[in-house]
């Protein structure tokens, strides 16, 4: 038995996917103590209205995020790239959903 | 005032009300940790258990009703607000005050386990409604176990104070156990008829899976009580008449009121 008691549970985000074939979308996120926790209690908090057919957790501390300073640098590049879009190809008839 | 009604106590509707009202009083019990439990994520679990006990209890007081024969019949609210108390015959377990978080989770894994139990037993039904009914209660009753079960194995493997929280909840709670498998004749003639088993078929399973329990949680079952509660006969604990009160005075003062 530990003999230090956490006062507070981690943070976990939750990740929902509504219906198959779909992505899991992000949601929010909670307080659990464990992994089975933090499922059990996002489907409680987030499923309540038939939202999901699927559910992720995972621990927000786990989270690698861009910097909101490197907003600039990394994305304000891209603006004036219209050529990455794929729109000047024609496709055959045959492919769906580009 | 509204008067109580007259309810036409069949050995089908004695039986149906059993479960019926053991779902409606603990789904009250469990109503009055909305804005109280530990975190807010579990007081949504719990008002969702509830919840869903209230969906079950409105299924099976609504049949009930009905099979208390034309002329006679009762609607669900008149079943669950205008009985007397001893025409209510839940377990005496639910009914007992809201306890601490581990009484509450105990609690809510010994009556989930033997709802469960129940309903995988009741989908076979001879009674169509009945069998309907149990085969959507059963997956909320399955979440229900598991859900109070995990909490029941976190806290006897917590912390000091958690296992002596839930030891103390086991010893209380434990003394009701011998009413949930007593059977009698109403149980009986469910039993002959084909609308549901005598819950005395239910003890083996129910022991099993609580052992189950009580192992991961590093608890030990306590003996069986030489004490019998009545709960399921209409003779109910001093904590009745209080929940009753709470339950029923609205529909008493204001007959028939809609919201």
């Amino acid at each position: 038995m530990s003999t230090e008691v956490k006062q507070e549970w981690p943070l976990w985000e939750v990740f929902v996917r509504s219906k198959a074939g779909l992505d899991h979308k992000h949601c929010g996120s909670l307080h659990a103590a464990d992994p089975k926790m933090a499922i059990q209690m996002a489907r409680d908090v987030y499923t309540r209205r038939q939202e999901g057919s699927s559910i992720w957790v995972v621990r927000s501390d786990q989270i690698v995020a861009s910097d909101p300073g490197d907003k600039d640098m990394f994305f304000d590049p891209a603006e004036d790239k219209v050529y990455r879009h794929p729109t000047f190809y024609a496709l055959p008839k045959s492919v769906d959903h580009m | 005032m509204q008067a109580s009604i007259e309810l036409n106590r069949t050995p089908a509707v004695h039986y149906l009300l059993r479960i019926g009202d053991t779902c409606l009083v603990l789904a009250q019990r469990l109503g009055e940790w909305c804005g109280h439990a530990p975190v807010l994520e579990e007081d949504i679990a719990m008002a969702n258990i509830a919840l869903d006990l209230v969906g079950q209890a409105r299924a099976v007081l609504t049949h009930a009703g009905q099979l208390e024969g034309a002329g006679r019949a009762h609607d669900e609210d008149q079943l669950a607000y205008l009985r007397d108390e001893r025409d209510y015959f839940n377990l005496t377990l639910v009914e007992l005050p809201r306890g601490d978080f581990a009484f509450a989770v105990l609690r809510n894994t010994m009556v989930a386990t033997l709802l469960k139990l129940l309903w995988q037993r009741l989908a076979a039904s001879s009674d169509a409604e009945v069998a309907a009914i149990a085969g959507k209660a059963l997956k909320e009753a399955r979440y229900h176990q598991q859900h109070s079960a995990d909490w029941v194995v976190r806290l006897g493997d917590g912390t000091d104070e958690s296992r002596r929280r839930t030891e103390k909840a086991l010893k209380q709670l434990w003394l009701y156990v011998p009413e949930l498998f007593d059977s009698d004749d109403v149980e009986a003639q469910a039993s002959a008829s084909g609308l549901g088993p005598a819950w005395s078929e239910l003890r083996e399973p129910w022991l099993a899976e609580m052992q189950q329990v009580l192992d991961a949680a590093g608890l030990a079952m306590p003996k069986e009580a030489a004490f019998r509660s009545t709960g399921k006969h209409g003779v109910h604990s001093e904590h009745m008449g209080y929940i009753l009160a709470e339950m029923q005075h609205l529909q008493r003062s204001f007959p028939g009121g809609v919201w």
